[in-house]
């Protein structure tokens, strides 16, 4: 671990840059979180360190880019993996570019998440915080969308083999993840779920009622005290 | 200088609150205690404010030392809670409000929290845990509105701790949090109880049913009422602290603040502010007098709301149960 730089505190875990067997690398630390109980503290960090690797398989295998894994460290509770030095997050990159931009982006954000429930992983954290868009260039410019992949990150919440219901909440905590943090939220998700309607066709319909019904439920809430 | 006065009763707890340029003047409550293994339905809890409301009225105004004709503006909780307790309480604000010719607003419950929680605590910008008997919710402040991040998909946090505590059938006075927070501090082993969390959002009734269907079964086994109560605070604490850092992360804030009568509890409190050390940010939380339903609350917004010019024709200035965070159009704060 010499060598490496406290890069970020994400939402839960500390990230490192540095090179590892010759590559740039981002280590991902889950730390222990004093707060909670150590037996509590460990059987989630498992579970989320294993969460996140066999995600990135699936998605790997189906298509879908995310950064290649070099080394899981159950130990140490670490992640070694591929690190996007060329790229910006999803969120920077909606607060910086024209609502039209956007728009087209979130067609082809859609077609992703629709590839990603078709091979059966729902993420389980979708926000604009864990989608990366990435040069493709290695040059650290995010103009136009010709030039940038887009990959998914962050995928301790997520699971493999998930009804449609899963994959509807999944949609849903995008949608408020998004409406909270980006005043064109309102354009850009009908165009994320266009996106993901489009490509995912044998299934998004079923996805899509579950979403609508825990959105409803949402709505519907009564709260007291 | 503003003199506001506000009503609260949405559910189980009747509070007439005074403020005077966000001086506290008087903010007398009483709590409807139910026995224990029974919660509070709408109907009783209406018939308990009914009985009340007159007292707790003459005792802040006495209190407070002002005139009626000092005030400034009535205010009064319009939403969300129970149907009936909250009917009852506006009726008086409404009648009040004729009486002394003044102008009338209807204040967003949890909004109330939040404001009451900013003055006491002089946090600035903070993500919010705001979290009570029918609350559960982490919210943060952007263009005009306190947006909701993350919330439960069904019970509240506080529903989940009163209903475990009828299973247990712990005393409902004061409150049955503060008796499951005491018992806790005796519990010494955890057992391991379901975890459930969606992103920013949380889940409470896995944990609840499963409580509900084991606990004769983990009582026989040799753990102790202290050690579940200890065990599902640690569970449930986590999930709200581990969202709460999520939102925090993903906000970029750097201040959180616990509102809401759960946010009393102090290893909730604890763990919060460990997890705000670990990450750099503060933590602003405080005491049951005002975390818990109170009239200062729904006083003190609505003085806010006054200020920034905001009128309620009486004709709307009803009550709904369904009345979301999100909705209200924050005119007081130009951030
Ligand atoms: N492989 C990577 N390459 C470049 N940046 C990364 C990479 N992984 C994470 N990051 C950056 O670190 C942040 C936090 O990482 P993430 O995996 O989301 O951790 P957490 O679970 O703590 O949120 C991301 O939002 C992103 O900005
Ligand atoms: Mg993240």
């Amino acid at each position: 671990m010499k060598d490496f730089q406290l890069m970020k505190q994400g939402a839960e875990a500390r990230l490192y840059s540095g090179t590892y067997l010759g590559k740039p690398t981002v280590v991902k630390e889950r730390f222990v979180k004093k707060y909670r109980h150590k037996h509590l503290d460990d059987v989630l960090t498992k579970e989320r360190i294993k969460a996140e690797t066999r995600a990135v398989v699936r998605c790997k295998a189906v298509g879908i880019n995310t950064p290649v894994l070099y080394l899981v460290d159950f130990d140490r509770r670490m992640i070694f993996m591929e690190q996007f030095v060329h790229s910006i997050t999803l969120k920077d990159f909606i607060e910086s570019n024209e609502t039209d931009v956007l728009c087209n982006l979130a067609l082809i954000i859609g077609k992703i998440i629709g590839k990603m429930h078709e091979g059966n992983v729902v993420h389980g954290d979708l926000t604009s915080s864990n989608i990366l868009l990435v040069n493709l260039h290695n040059r650290d410019i995010f103009s136009n969308i010709e030039d940038l992949k887009i990959v998914l990150i962050d995928f301790g919440l997520a699971h493999t083999d998930c009804s449609a219901e899963d994959k509807g909440v999944d949609l849903y905590v995008l949608e408020r993840a998004l409406i909270s943090t980006h005043a064109v939220a309102d354009k850009i998700f009908p165009k994320i779920m266009e996106g993901y309607v489009k490509h995912y066709k044998n299934g998004s319909k079923e996805v899509v009622c579950k979403y609508e019904e825990v959105r409803a439920r949402g709505r519907k809430r009564t709260m007291v005290g | 200088m503003v003199i506001a006065i506000g009503f609260e009763g949405s559910a189980n707890k009747l509070g007439v609150g005074i403020v005077k340029d966000s001086v506290v003047l008087a903010n007398p409550r009483i709590t409807y205690i139910t026995p224990p293994g029974e919660g509070f339905m709408p109907k009783e809890t209406a018939q308990h404010h009914r009985q009340h409301v007159l007292s707790v009225l003459k005792k802040a105004l006495s209190e407070a030392k002002i005139q009626t004709k000092d005030i400034d503006v009535v205010c009064y909780t319009k939403g969300p809670g129970m149907g009936a307790p909250l009917a009852t309480v506006a009726i008086v604000a409404r009648t009040v409000a004729q009486l002394w010719n003044k102008p009338i607003l209807g204040v967003n419950h949890c909004i109330g929290h939040i404001e009451m929680g900013r003055l006491i605590t002089g946090a600035k910008n903070p993500t919010v845990l705001y979290v009570s008997g029918g609350n559960t919710q982490i919210i943060a402040y952007a263009r005009k509105r306190y947006r909701i991040f993350g919330e439960t998909i069904d019970i509240a946090v506080g529903n989940c701790l009163d209903r475990f505590a009828r299973v247990l059938k712990i005393s409902n006075d004061p409150s049955p949090g503060y008796n499951i927070e005491q018992l806790a501090k005796k519990g010494e082993k955890y057992v391991p109880l379901p975890y459930c969390v969606k992103g920013m959002d949380v889940s409470f009734s896995g944990i609840l049913s499963y409580m509900e269907d084991r606990t004769d079964n983990l009582l026989k086994e040799g753990y102790t009422p202290e050690d579940l109560c200890f065990s599902l605070q640690e569970t449930i604490f986590a999930m709200l602290v581990e969202t709460t850092e999520r939102a925090l992360a993903h906000c970029n804030s750097s201040e959180v603040l616990i509102v809401g009568g759960v946010g009393c509890n102090l290893r909730l409190q604890e763990m919060m502010s460990v997890m705000c050390e670990e990450r750099g940010a503060k933590l602003f939380a405080t005491d049951e007098r005002f975390c818990i339903d109170n009239g200062v609350m729904i006083a003190h917004a609505g003085a806010e709301m006054f200020r920034s010019g905001t009128i309620m024709k009486w004709e709307d200035s009803t009550v709904t149960q369904r009345y979301r965070t999100d909705e209200v159009e924050t005119t007081w704060r130009d951030d």
